[in-house]
């Protein structure tokens, strides 16, 4: 048997999806959501084999929830978005379903989640979703992080810089710093390259909050933030910065 | 002497700009309202609604057409140059916000006030709708709570005054760059029909954000 989440804020949406539903009886619906935080607990209580999830939600869009997750499940995007040319994540996610679909669609989705290969986890394939899914210009705003079991929005203007730390990024604003457990590479990917720049393998730091940049011991500089924080800055970071800051 | 003629030309001339503007805004108003409402959002979604109505409650299923299709067509026949009555603009408004209440059930709640003296007022059409639009989006994605949108009309002397309000979450939203076509559209209209700047305000208190048009009656 399968447990399958449903997350949706629309209520008849999660309608469907249950109704479609009913010709699969190895598949069981633990429990339906109402948006990504609800989406968030549930992962986290049922370990669900296959989660349908609609992008636009209250407060955080599915994207951010499936960040949040440690080991994803396998998703089936079922939305009427199409802003961010979801075909780009046809690869990665397991389908994708564009609202109002038929049921002959949906159960085609099904059948093809059923016959993957159980040997693909479906934890990395959503990893290389998000990957891609940060990519989208939509994704640019914000980043959404967990502190204990609050989740937490930082809008990307408060982001002073971000350090790598172990297997995670710690995001630095003003109230403190934050874990996220992706990589430099995502960042710098995800960030405006107009306001934030990888000045170094471990750090990527906002433009405005540069108030100096020091030499510091050979071919290396020192940027001095606002905040007072000196990052350090390669040899190929300072060259970065220097085309970014027009010097 | 002359400097009066040279003047009334400049005025006339600034009129003239004035009202060619407001032509084209008043088209580019409609043109975003077909956007509106032919994007995948409002529409796409609505016929999903429609599509999970049909298996288990037909004549709501049948309800739902038929307003979707009263609102649509509605925009299509609305005349941007016209000046209508407050009732109207709210019916057709009504329409819409139905819809959006069968999409989001419960967390969507709407409260209207119009007198029967505000209701005959006359405002430029499809001027309330991008506020609302606005309003709902706002109250819909950025919280998570129940939402009520609310409209209020009222007279101020030679005034209607109408102040709409959602619930907001300062931590999250920001002023953005623009606020896209929708309020700056609605004030650059006001602007444009009236030749005022002062039409149109936005509070942001606690947690609800306030939008109030005051539309002088000619």
């Amino acid at each position: 048997m399968k447990r399958a989440l449903i997350i949706d804020d629309e209520p008849l949406a999660r309608m469907v999806v249950k109704e479609y539903l009913q010709n699969f009886k190895q598949i069981e619906v633990v429990q339906e959501c109402n948006d990504g935080f609800e989406g968030l607990k549930a992962i986290q209580q049922y370990q669900p084999d296959l989660v349908f999830l609609d992008v636009q939600m209250p407060k955080i869009n599915g994207f951010e929830m499936l960040e949040l997750v440690e080991q994803p499940p396998a998703v089936i995007f079922t939305t009427a978005f199409d802003e961010y040319a979801i075909k780009a994540f046809e690869t990665h996610a397991v389908d994708y379903l564009l609202k109002p679909f038929s049921k002959e669609r949906f159960n085609k989705a099904i059948e093809k989640y059923l016959a993957l290969a159980p040997s693909t986890p479906s934890s990395k394939q959503t990893e290389e979703l998000l990957e891609t899914a940060a990519h989208s210009p939509a994704q640019h705003e914000r980043i959404v992080v967990k502190t204990g079991t609050k989740v937490k929005i930082i809008p990307v203007q408060d982001v002073l810089y971000l350090a790598a730390d172990d297997d995670y990024v710690s995001v630095y604003t003003a109230e403190g710093s934050f874990l996220k457990n992706k990589t430099m590479n995502f960042f710098e990917k995800m960030l405006d390259p107009r306001y934030f720049v990888r000045v170094h393998r471990s750090y990527i730091i906002a433009i405005q909050q540069i108030t100096r940049i020091d030499p510091y011991e050979k071919d290396a500089h020192l940027a001095i933030l606002k905040s007072g924080a000196k990052i350090p800055v390669s040899k190929t970071g300072y060259v970065k910065l220097k085309q970014v800051l027009g010097i | 002497m002359i400097s009066m003629i040279w003047y009334s030309q400049i005025d006339q001339k600034e009129n003239e700009k004035r009202k060619n503007e407001a032509e084209k805004l008043a088209r580019d108003a409609e043109l975003y309202n077909l956007r509106q409402q032919l994007q995948p959002h409002f529409l796409f979604n609505s016929l999903n609604s429609i599509n999970a109505l049909i298996g288990f409650k037909p004549d709501e299923a049948r309800k739902m057409i038929h307003q979707l299709s009263d609102f649509l067509r509605g925009t299509l026949k609305k005349d941007d140059q016209l000046q209508v009555p407050l009732n109207e603009e709210l019916q057709h408004l009504n329409l819409y916000l139905e819809i959006e209440k069968v999409r989001f059930g419960h967390r969507l709640q709407t409260e209207i006030s119009c007198d029967e003296k505000c209701g005959s007022a006359l405002l430029p059409s499809m001027l309330l709708q991008p506020i609302v639009e606005n309003a709902i989006k706002f109250g819909l994605y950025d919280t998570t709570g129940d939402v009520v949108v609310s409209i209020r009309a009222e007279m101020e002397g030679n005034y209607l005054v109408i102040m709409v309000q959602n619930p907001y979450d300062p931590q999250t939203s920001r002023p953005k760059k623009g606020t896209g076509f929708g309020l700056r559209g609605v004030q650059r209209r006001l602007y444009l029909i009236f030749a005022r700047n002062d039409l149109m305000e936005t509070h942001a208190n606690d947690n609800i954000f306030t939008t109030i048009i005051k539309v002088p009656q000619l």
